[in-house]
């Protein structure tokens, strides 16, 4: 172990946006050979903080200290040249680019004829690849990868750096167990080599296997520091939230009923085939499985984003036919995707824009004339409902925290009120109060008369709320379990392939 | 801080203020510059470039590019005046006809850009080129002349001493004011524009959107094209000239984004006046033609510039 000396301290920092402080006075103290976790709710300032450290934003006021000198970055470059380097909350790959190009851009191996020396490109990437034991292909481009695959391939970016400081901004929001555990892996591993970790995470169970000393924000504010060992984790939530939170999965039992959709022989080509299965109203049907198993694959071929090559969809009884996004929002279909940045929302759109854009016409007369006070009105209730922290409805979606970007893609669906709700990582970088309140909601969907599906990869939150998991593998539905059956060993079996006959 | 947050104010105006500035400075140096008569001169004659830009506008927003409208107010120019000889057709004839060709030079872009997935740099290049092949071969690349009264005062005429082309200008502008900021469709052109993917996720039918807009542009192009003939009294097979570029100039100076989902009609319009008021003021201090272009030029790579760093602060 190398000695604890400090490595970067962070002494009065502010930072303001129009209509936000975002950070006030705070202070933040990074060791050798230390996990520091960040902590506090949906926009409490914690990716301003570390943007301010990467160099990505000009702080307001404050003093930052790397090894003693005072340092101001005006861009990432200079960040990363004093050795600090940053893996992002939102992913920001190169998507026309191989997976080699984007680790090394702006700093590809030449030959002599200052060409990228690709043999060379391949070897690095592959060496870094096999540090991590990660398996991907050095050649595979970019924008064909999945979001959890995307999220590996930066983790191992930021790597690739050799720096004294790596941030970690919700490294692990899309990735499986497994994953996780490589990742945590290769933090122990820099935090022999003497790197300090600033790690950034609502997954609590990850927070106390990993961190070694927390500092928690609320409302760009700093609350406490304190070591990790020996902290109660409601007392962590009480600091965060400022109350205490009772139940994390607050799962209702409510009435089964009769079958909303059955579906049969599945088939979207190479990705899985004669996929089958039920889903009640009133239920929430989990679906588990590693990164690449084809969840995702599965309901963007239900909602009709990809094209299935066979397969019947039976919704009440009766046959229905999607073709398209349309077709699936007509038969009361919704989608809380997985990727909130391509595929949920438009950013350059208000929170109140995006929030009415699958249900525009209801706010409209002869279907097109917008009728904007009763807008409005929808508006603002689920700003409310869903506590989205925002400075108006006005606002550029892109400039709220992840979190509440994330909130605004649910309440966005949610409007639809749909008969069958789908959703993919629907509480990805959502903190701990504000998920409760979600899988409330979606349990009173439920009970509603709802049917729900739920993908999710932390496994407590499947076997929190499903009343009944599938389990895939490969494209194969390997195992389904109900409520009084699935422990977490026995879903990781089916995930992996290995059947379970007993 | 009162004069931070008043330059917080002031950066959403930066291209209004640029504007302002300029007509200060062309007063200062030409006592005729700010006179009425100038005034309505500058107006009438942006109408027509106006006109166009509204719909280069529109396609920007929805994430596309236009480079036809120059073509099709050439061909739409030299159409309308063959139906427009005097005591031969009722006027709607040579209107209806300027329309339906911008219309359907509109659908082909749309659809092959959108269904067809085609770059719309590309698509819009074609159709530009088979444009301005289609007017010399319409016409056999002879002007069409000697054009009825009623078609001439078309663009010519005055309603309450206003020329009729300021106010065909404010009506276009009015009409799709309300469209971008009132309807749904208006809305949807800007999230089709800002992100197509969450578009199409959310239900909308982003291929006839994008074909809606890149018709409703050509048909404006068409428009220009019948108002442009009536103003100069010929069908010519070469005019509009360079309007593609004039167009999407004025969108780009009023702060459309290139990469889509952003922009103002409003800006446009300034846009727009920015250019005729250079050229306006140019000519006004005896500024030789050739330095007009190099003038020109570079004041509006300025205006964006400011324009843009404005925006960006923060
Ligand atoms: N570029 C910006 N423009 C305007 N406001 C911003 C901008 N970036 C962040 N904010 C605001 O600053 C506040 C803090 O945001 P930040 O992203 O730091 O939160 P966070 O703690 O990382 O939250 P999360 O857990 O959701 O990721 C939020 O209210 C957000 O809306
Ligand atoms: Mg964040």
């Amino acid at each position: 172990m190398v000695e604890k000396s400090c490595l970067l301290k962070m002494e009065g920092v502010s930072k303001s946006f129009p209509g936000v402080k975002a950070l006030k006075d705070v202070t933040f103290t990074l060791n050798r050979g230390e996990v520091h976790v960040l902590m506090g709710e949906n926009g409490a300032g914690k990716s301003t903080l570390m943007k301010v450290l990467a160099g990505l934003y000009n702080r307001d006021a404050g003093r930052i200290l790397l090894n003693g000198h005072d340092v101001a970055f005006h861009s990432p470059s200079e960040a990363i040249a004093a050795g600090i380097s940053m893996i992002h909350q939102e992913l920001m790959p190169i998507p026309h680019l191989t997976v080699a190009e984007n680790i090394y851009l702006g700093r590809e191996p030449v030959t002599f004829l200052r060409t990228i020396d690709r043999r060379k490109l391949e070897a690095m990437t592959r060496e870094l690849f096999e540090r991590l034991h990660l398996n991907i292909d050095p050649w595979s481009i970019m924008k064909d990868l999945s979001v959890a695959e995307m999220q590996m391939v930066e983790i191992a970016k930021a790597t690739s750096w050799n720096s004294d400081i790596i941030i970690m901004d919700e490294p692990t929001s899309a990735i499986t167990d497994q994953e996780v555990e490589n990742l945590f892996r290769i933090i122990r591993q820099l935090k022999n080599e003497g790197s300090g970790i600033i790690y950034i995470s609502h997954k609590m169970d990850e927070i106390f296997e990993i961190g070694d000393i927390i500092t928690v924000f609320r409302d760009g504010e700093y609350v406490q520091t304190c070591p990790i060992k020996g902290l109660e984790r409601s007392r962590l939530i009480s600091m965060m939230v400022g109350r205490e939170i009772q139940d994390i999965f607050p799962k209702t039992e409510c009435a089964i009923a009769d079958t909303i959709l059955e579906v049969k022989d599945l088939t979207l080509p190479g990705i899985f085939e004669k996929l089958s299965f039920q889903l009640h109203r009133g239920e929430i049907l989990g679906i588990a499985g590693l990164m690449g198993a084809g969840r995702t694959e599965l309901v963007e071929t239900l909602f009709g984003i990809r094209k299935k090559s066979e397969g019947r969809i039976i919704k009440d009884g009766k046959a229905i036919i999607i073709t398209s996004p349309s077709d699936a929002i007509a038969n009361g279909f919704a989608i809380v995707s997985e990727d909130r940045k391509d595929v949920g929302l438009v950013l350059k759109m208000s929170v109140g824009r995006n929030l009415t854009l699958t249900t525009l016409k209801n706010y409209t007369f002869w279907g097109q004339f917008m009728q904007e006070k009763r807008e409005h009105v929808s508006i603002q209730d689920q700003i409310r409902r869903l506590s989205i922290k925002t400075a108006g409805e006005g606002q550029q979606v892109s400039t709220l925290s992840g979190g509440n970007q994330q909130k605004v893609v649910i309440g966005k669906w949610l409007l639809s009120n749909p008969d069958i709700l789908i959703m993919d990582e629907p509480t990805r970088g959502i903190d701990v109060a504000a998920k409760a309140e979600i899988h409330k909601m979606i349990c009173s969907l439920a009970c509603e008369g709802k049917g729900i599906i739920l993908i999710s990869s932390e496994l407590p939150e499947i076997i929190g709320m499903s009343d009944r998991v599938l389990v895939m593998h490969e494209g194969q539905i390997t195992g389904e379990l109900g409520r009084n059956d699935f422990t977490q060993e026995c879903i990781m079996h089916m995930a992996t392939g290995q059947c379970l006959e007993d | 801080m009162n004069i931070v947050r008043l330059c917080e104010r002031t950066s959403k105006f930066g291209i209004y203020i640029a504007f302002i500035l300029l007509c200060v400075v062309l007063s200062i140096l030409s006592p005729y510059f700010f006179t009425v008569k100038n005034i309505v001169n500058i107006l009438n004659q942006v109408s027509i470039i106006g006109i166009i830009a509204v719909g280069s506008t529109i396609v920007l927003i929805s994430g596309g590019l236009d480079l036809s409208p120059g073509a099709i107010v050439a061909v739409a120019g030299v159409m309308a005046a063959h139906f427009g000889h005097p005591g031969q057709y009722p006027i709607i004839v040579p209107i209806t006809v300027a329309v339906a060709t911008g219309l359907a030079f509109g659908a082909v872009n749309g659809v092959l850009t959108s269904l067809g997935k085609i770059p719309p740099f590309i698509v819009t290049l074609g159709t530009m080129t088979i444009g301005r092949g289609l007017a010399l071969l319409a016409c056999d690349g002879m002007q069409v002349i000697d054009l009825s009264e009623r078609y001439i005062s078309l663009a010519n005429s005055e309603i309450f001493g206003i020329p009729i082309l300021i106010i065909l200008f404010a009506l276009v502008f009015a009409v799709f004011q309300f469209v971008l900021t009132k309807m749904r469709f208006g809305r949807h052109i800007y999230a089709v524009g800002g992100n197509e993917t969450a578009s199409h996720v959310s239900g909308l039918n982003v291929n006839s959107i994008k074909i809606a807009v890149y018709m409703l542009a050509g048909a404006l192009a068409g428009f220009g094209g019948l108002l442009l003939s009536s103003r100069t009294v010929v069908g010519s097979p070469i005019a509009g000239q360079g309007y593609e570029l004039d167009a999407i100039a004025a969108a780009v100076i009023g702060g459309t984004s290139t990469t889509g989902g952003v922009g103002k009609l409003t800006g446009t319009i300034i846009g727009a006046l920015m250019i005729q008021v250079i050229s306006n003021g140019l000519d006004m201090i005896n500024v030789p033609s050739y330095w007009q272009q190099i003038v020109k030029g570079s004041i509006i790579i300025l205006a964006v510039f400011i324009d843009m760093r404005s925006r960006n602060k923060g």
